[in-house]
């Protein structure tokens, strides 16, 4: 990407509380602030951080049904979603693999989609050539905060006390000191918590109500990266991809009953071939026995020494006090509890096949 | 006490050279989550790489700054790689060697030069 990197509407406000700022998938963002990666991870898991998360893409889908349009897209049932629910899901392409993954929202009048950044530019193209009869509308005048935590609800909430009857994956439009805000109870931290969509203008103002909360401090981006981690959440461009499959991926949770048993989505041939007869390989949790944290690429071995993998994401995962990474593994060796080697820097370092996620998540259901 | 541009700090000690990095260096890391340390006894060369250091965010290396012999690391470091992050001149050293050629001191930055060279 040559062009200089975008801001988003709470670029200011980074640059005032010290954020270390960084280009990510062309936006400058925060990786971290003052208080550093491990206390921001801390914060969050313990009481409430606040995340920017504008260089995500909000889309805006008008027309008729738009769920049962989506389906054609996606191996989801949205089609019965329900006003004020919100699903996970993913856009598959011919071969089975994942295009990105996605946050669906019924918004009643409307449906309100959340794509990943550096997918905009594909996502947004790609709906608008196959949703026959639908608006697509990408917004670019609302700033995305998250405000994750178990002291979230009250963070929000005792701004807008609607938010607080919100459950887990449900989504309202709320008012925030008189600015109208789509607010949603979910998030990719593993922590209870909600993503607001805020008109961009006031964006600042609303995040610095958020962050006057004694419970409540900003965190970056490095934060955001090792809670998903530790939650078990996969990030798009790491653990999941083009080549992946859902149930390679072990996201067939996330594939609904009626689209498992009557496909009709892109890839449908691959992936109920791996739903009734299983995929080659399995995306896992390995948990390294010493302290030496597995990355990206790190290759994984069996016992014997032959390959069975590759690490999609690692690193330290503050609130487990150790190393934690996911990976794909052959599946004759993604049973939990198996022993595995992996090659960091040319040494052999012991590791641990364990189920995901590494720390329980936390939704209020 | 000298500086490499690697952000290493250098103290002589008898005749050995105790090797850890600057507050600098340390405070552009971020929070640190595992050392992996050379073997005593292990013969290295000067900028051969021979330290890892992992933090939150990512894995750097330590150069060697002289031709020599390792003869002592600091194992404090395994169980508490954070110490790094707390003292980074003072209990987190990294390793003391002792050098086959003094020479590379001469070019190394003392106090002042360091200073200007971190801005």
């Amino acid at each position: 990407m040559t062009d200089t990197p975008k801001r988003t509407p709470l670029y200011d406000l980074h640059v005032e509380l010290g954020g270390k700022m960084v280009d990510f998938a062309g936006w400058e963002m925060p990786v971290q602030y003052p208080m550093g990666i491990m206390g921001e991870h801390k914060q969050c898991r313990e009481k409430a951080a606040l995340f920017d998360v504008s260089h995500m893409g909000q889309v805006i889908l008008r027309g008729n049904d738009i769920g049962a349009k989506l389906e054609k897209l996606c191996p989801q049932v949205f089609s019965t979603l329900p006003e004020g629910k919100a699903r996970y899901g993913f856009f598959t392409n011919a071969q089975g693999g994942i295009m990105d993954d996605l946050i669906v929202s019924n918004a009643g009048e409307y449906f309100f989609v959340v794509v990943n950044a550096a997918l905009r530019h594909q996502d947004i193209p790609h709906m608008a050539a196959h949703l026959d009869g639908v608006e697509v509308t990408e917004i670019f005048d609302r700033a995305l905060v998250a405000v994750q935590g178990p002291s979230a609800e009250d963070v929000v909430g005792r701004l807008c006390p609607a938010a607080r009857d919100l459950k887990f994956m449900e989504t309202m439009l709320g008012e925030i000191d008189g600015v109208d805000c789509r607010i949603s109870r979910l998030g990719y931290t593993g922590e209870d918590g909600y993503e607001i969509s805020i008109p961009e203008g006031e964006a600042i103002r609303i995040s610095r109500l958020f962050l006057a909360h004694e419970d409540c401090e900003p965190a970056g981006l490095g934060a955001r990266d090792s809670l998903r981690l530790e939650a078990g959440l996969c990030l798009y461009g790491n653990d999941i991809d083009n080549g992946t499959s859902p149930i390679e991926a072990s996201l067939l949770w996330a594939i609904q009953k009626r689209r498992r048993e009557e496909g009709g989505f892109p890839g449908a041939e691959r992936i109920l071939k791996e739903i009734s007869k299983g995929a080659s390989r399995k995306l896992v949790g390995i948990k390294p026995e010493g302290r030496a944290p597995a990355r990206q690429h790190v290759e994984i071995q069996n016992l014997d020494g032959d390959t069975i993998g590759e690490i999609t994401s690692g690193g330290f995962g503050p609130t487990v006090g150790a190393p934690v990474a996911m990976g794909y593994v052959a599946s004759a060796h993604a049973a939990p509890g198996g022993k595995v080697n992996l090659i960091i820097r040319g040494k052999v370092q012991p590791a641990e096949i364990v189920a995901l996620p590494f720390v329980a998540q936390n939704y209020k259901r | 006490m000298k500086y490499t541009e690697e952000h290493e700090w250098l103290l002589p000690e008898d005749d050995l050279i105790v090797v850890g990095i600057t507050a600098y260096a340390a405070e552009q890391l971020g929070d640190v989550v595992f050392v992996e340390l050379p073997e005593v006894g292990t013969e290295v060369t000067k900028d051969e790489e021979i330290v890892v250091i992992e933090s939150v965010k990512a894995a750097s290396d330590i150069l060697a700054p002289l031709d020599g012999e390792i003869v002592e690391v600091n194992e404090a470091l395994a169980d508490n790689p954070g110490l790094v992050n707390e003292d980074p001149t003072g209990d987190a050293w990294f390793f003391k060697m002792r050098p086959s050629d003094l020479s590379p001191m001469d070019d190394y930055m003392d106090e002042a030069a360091y200073k200007d060279f971190i801005g």
